[in-house]
């Protein structure tokens, strides 16, 4: 099915940000806006939900604590009860100080990298994926926003252009896309 | 806009007050005569007073750390932060007072070192003079307090002119002093503590100690302060202060329990693991003898924190932080009554009316003290450069 995608672009932040307030009032959902960095306070306004991705690291993290200790408990313990400094692992927990260094930093290991993966693929930014913003210049100087008409049933293309129109955008481009 | 302190908060800390004087009274009367029992005061004294003390001289830290570093978000809490640090002189009037006494008692068995009948018997006391010897001791000591106590005056003098003539001279002199006080206090956090502290197992030794109790206090003073502004944002006095000032303070809350965890854990770990006899003798008192207290005590303070405010909401409810905070108020004041106890008293250490008492009655005056010191300056700073960045932080 194909739809068509009105691509605003705007070369400040501040004015991208009120334009989208008015679209927004207006009752048009804007889809998705382009940045060179994080913009202060656009989530609550195009209606981004807030990141789950602190839950995630923690999973992430509680998956590596219960890997580091069964590896530990395997390693050390059952397999081959390792002495060192003269203190032979009969048991697991008579010894467990000494697997807390390792553990903390598998922990931390699995969480980070998890978390790091995840965002990536969230994103669809892992390397070698097609980039998925409309202009390179988003990365440099340009901010913009995207406006699916399939998401704004009711609303005409022209409609949204008038309404655009006195946001201060610097570029408008319109696109069919399959 | 000025804080005014109402009945119902005098009351409670009168009534604290009351009831812990007459909880001391009663605690000194039903054991006046037990072995032990003057250690056991001056013990007690040592804890309670410290204990405050440290909460006021971590308040300090805290705001010096906040000038060196130029925090904007904090402007709009910096007189919370204020209040807690001004804690700092009736700490060391008391802690002062206790550590006097027990000089006059010959170390009143807290302080074997200083007795010089033990130093005459034993060659490790006799070997450490140089360092641990009553004049030496009081140079420090004396030291230590008036560096605290002159920063603490300075910035209270500066803070309070800035609302009247503001101007970013008096800011940037504020930054040079914040970072002039960390330089002392790297240095003093670590030997005060081998002094007032490390010195009670007089034979015993940990590189780590100093940084353990600085991040006891460091931790304890945030909890106060967080516990303060939302008592005040609740009595509708701090109208800038949202959500986000309360989180960040959640935050530091939640990192500095992990810095005190980390220390605590990395000092029994080497010594466990090493396991040479005259570093072992600390945690073998203490794991004998209070194992209990000892390992509820890292677990209340390491877990709750950990568990509790490990989520973006809790750090945000009111509710939570109280409860968490009152928890690891409770978990720090047991770590310092081990940490003093331990060595004081030994396996003879018991939490009974005269422990409770003492604490109930320094908790009453300190709330009173901070509550009188709110009153003294305008809750939110007027002229702070960064006060706009401030009513405006959102994260």
């Amino acid at each position: 099915m194909s739809d068509k995608v009105i691509y605003a672009m705007y070369g400040d932040d501040e004015v991208l940000k009120s334009g989208a307030k008015k679209l927004v009032s207006n009752g048009i959902k804007i889809a998705e806006v382009y940045s060179p960095f994080p913009i202060h306070g656009i989530d609550p306004i195009i209606g981004v939900k807030g990141t789950r991705l602190g839950i995630m690291a923690f999973l992430y993290g509680l998956t590596g604590l219960a890997l580091a200790t069964f590896g530990m408990y395997y390693f050390m313990v059952v397999e081959w009860k390792m002495n060192i400094g003269g203190k032979p692992n009969f048991t697991y927990a008579e010894n467990m100080l000494a697997f807390i260094p390792v553990t903390f930093e598998f922990t931390v290991l699995c969480a980070a990298h998890g978390m790091a993966i995840k965002y990536l693929l969230l994103n669809r930014t892992l390397p070698g994926m097609p980039a998925q913003n409309p202009d390179p210049r988003t990365t440099d100087d340009k901010f913009v926003m995207e406006i699916r008409l399939s998401e704004n049933h009711g609303f005409t293309d022209d409609q949204v252009e008038s309404l655009l129109k006195d946001t201060g955008f610097v570029e408008l481009e319109k696109k069919i896309i399959e | 806009m000025e804080f005014s302190i109402n009945n119902k908060a005098k009351n409670t800390a009168f009534g604290l007050m009351g009831g812990g004087l007459l909880l001391a009274i009663i605690g000194i009367i039903t054991s006046a005569g037990d072995d032990h029992f003057l250690t056991r005061l001056m013990t007690n004294g040592l804890i309670s007073t410290f204990f405050f003390f440290a909460i006021g001289l971590g308040a300090l830290f805290f705001l010096a750390l906040n000038y060196a570093t130029e925090s904007g978000w904090y402007a709009v809490v910096k007189r919370i932060i204020e209040a807690v640090a001004g804690l700092l002189p009736y700490g060391i009037a008391l802690f002062g007072l206790v550590l006097l006494t027990i000089s006059f008692m010959k170390g009143a068995h807290i302080y074997t070192w200083m007795d010089p009948h033990t130093v005459a018997h034993d060659k490790i006391i006799a070997g450490k003079t140089p360092y641990l010897n009553l004049v030496f001791f009081w140079i420090r000591t004396l030291a230590y307090f008036t560096t605290y106590i002159l920063f603490l005056r300075g910035f209270r003098k500066r803070s309070l002119l800035e609302d009247e003539i503001g101007g970013t001279e008096l800011h940037f002199k504020n930054y040079r002093r914040g970072a002039t006080f960390l330089v002392f206090f790297a240095v003093f956090s670590s030997t005060s503590s081998w002094d007032w502290l490390m010195s009670i197992d007089v034979h015993w030794f940990s590189t780590l100690f100093g940084w353990y109790t600085f991040a006891g206090m460091w931790v304890s003073a945030l909890v106060v302060i967080v516990m303060t502004t939302l008592y005040l944002k609740k009595l509708g006095y701090l109208p800038y202060v949202n959500d986000s000032h309360i989180h960040d303070i959640g935050k530091w809350i939640f990192a500095i329990s992990f810095l005190w965890s980390y220390l605590w854990f990395s000092q029994y770990m080497l010594i466990w693991y090493a396991n040479i006899g005259e570093e072992v003798t600390y945690y073998v008192m203490r794991t004998e003898h209070y194992k209990i207290l000892y390992f509820g005590m890292f677990f209340i303070n390491f877990a709750f924190p950990m568990l509790i405010l490990m989520s973006r909401d809790a750090k945000r409810d009111a509710g939570i932080l109280m409860f968490v905070g009152v928890i690891i108020l409770i978990g720090h004041w047991l770590d310092v009554y081990i940490m003093v106890s331990g060595g004081s008293l030994g396996q003879n250490a018991k939490i009974g009316f005269l422990e409770i008492g003492f604490v109930l009655l320094l908790l009453g005056f300190f709330i009173y003290v901070l509550l009188r010191n709110l009153t003294k300056a305008p809750l939110t700073p007027v002229n702070h450069p960064f006060l706009d960045e401030s009513i405006h932080h959102d994260i």
